[in-house]
């Protein structure tokens, strides 16, 4: 247990920066979880994006961390605050499931491919590359990325475990 | 989340019996599928933050069985039926005597059954709600997923998330005798379809 170092957890519309440990969050669904790493300054940052685009917002106070285009951009500025260098970022994401197949075209039961969308949108347009995936099908995943080289583990109950 | 603090104790006490008839009519369901009796408890109408709805049924990494439908009609919702794999398996001998297969992996001829007991219910469970507020709602097929709850659950909670981070639902657990809990019930209105449940029972909308 010597090795077990702090885990800080991010909620669902959730986001959080560290430098050392691991960020973790739990049952990702339709939901992409996002990460960024700074190589150099070990600064870590992940979100937990539930929406894609804040344009659909209904709710008075914005919650940044829910929408792909707000919380991207969030995460960025408060890694920035830790000493991360935006041209440094790399990104890794995972989920953006599709939970249950339905033939209904309500956009809605399309969410998990959407956020996957979306993200890679944000992250173009801040010119991060992408050196990591695991989206799509139809199953919960659980990650950590540790701040120490930036590696993520994907848990998830049918497919077992795998680092990216 | 102003909808919410305007509904009041006495809208939510609509909406708890709402799910008291419902469950109560899919109890009746599973007890006579059974044949042996079948205990809820009180339905809880709650408005609960997406964090904590998980943990409802054991946190968001705890391993369930959910059999989905998505409700339409004119009050259309999410309608989620989970269990945890024991009572399954349980569920399963009692109902087909099938439990050769002692390890907690289902085969299809098992999520199949299950998937058609969920079906049952859901529809004793809704057909007794038409019933009560003469409004049509019905479920779709059902979808069964073996997965994390936080996953499964988070399926329901799309609509609410572009209103706040929170959401209301009615829940209900079953039990089996006096034994540990059996499964829970979730049903998680859209957010557009209370005023139309109130409208149909009579309740005053300001």
């Amino acid at each position: 247990m010597i090795e077990e170092s702090t885990v800080v957890k991010v909620g669902m519309a959730d986001l959080n920066v560290c430098r050392e440990g691991s960020l973790r969050t739990t049952g990702l669904g339709s939901c992409v979880g996002l990460t960024l790493y700074d190589s150099i300054s070990k600064v870590t940052g992940m979100a937990h994006v539930m929406l894609p685009s804040s344009e659909i917002a209904r709710e008075g106070k914005l919650n940044m961390a829910k929408y792909a285009d707000t919380a991207i951009p969030e995460l960025i500025r408060l890694m920035q605050e830790q000493g991360a260098i935006v041209n440094r970022l790399k990104a890794k994401m995972a989920g953006g499931a599709q939970m249950f197949a339905f033939s209904s075209n309500n956009d809605m039961m399309r969410i998990g491919p959407r956020n996957v969308e979306s993200c890679k949108q944000v992250l173009d347009h801040f010119s991060i590359p992408i050196i990591g995936e695991d989206t799509g099908g139809n199953y919960g995943r659980t990650i950590e990325i540790r701040c120490e080289d930036g590696i993520l583990n994907i848990r998830s109950v049918q497919k077992g475990t795998k680092e990216i | 989340m102003q909808l919410y603090e305007s509904l009041g104790e006495f809208k939510l006490d609509v909406l708890k019996e709402i799910g008291n008839i419902g469950a109560g009519n899919a109890a009746t369901a599973l007890s006579r599928l059974l044949n042996r009796p079948v205990d809820m408890q009180v339905p809880k109408v709650r408005v609960l933050p997406f964090e904590c709805i998980a943990d409802e049924v054991g946190g968001p990494e705890q391993v369930v069985i959910a059999i989905y439908f998505r409700v339409e009609g004119e009050v259309p919702g999410h309608l989620f039926f989970i269990f945890e794999q024991e009572p399954a398996k349980r569920l399963l001998s009692y109902l087909v005597n099938m439990n050769d297969n002692k390890d907690l992996d289902f085969c299809d001829m098992e999520i199949s059954a299950l998937s058609e007991i969920g079906n049952i219910l859901a529809g004793s469970y809704l057909s007794s709600l038409a019933d009560f507020t003469k409004l049509a709602m019905s479920p779709t097929v059902p979808q069964l997923a073996i997965d994390m709850a936080g996953a499964v659950l988070n399926y329901g909670l799309i609509q609410y998330g572009e209103m706040g981070d929170s959401a209301l639902l009615i829940d209900t657990k079953f039990l089996e005798g006096c034994e540990e809990i059996q499964g829970t019930f979730f049903l998680i209105p859209d957010p557009d379809s209370f005023s139309k449940i109130f409208t149909a029972l009579g309740v005053p909308i300001e």
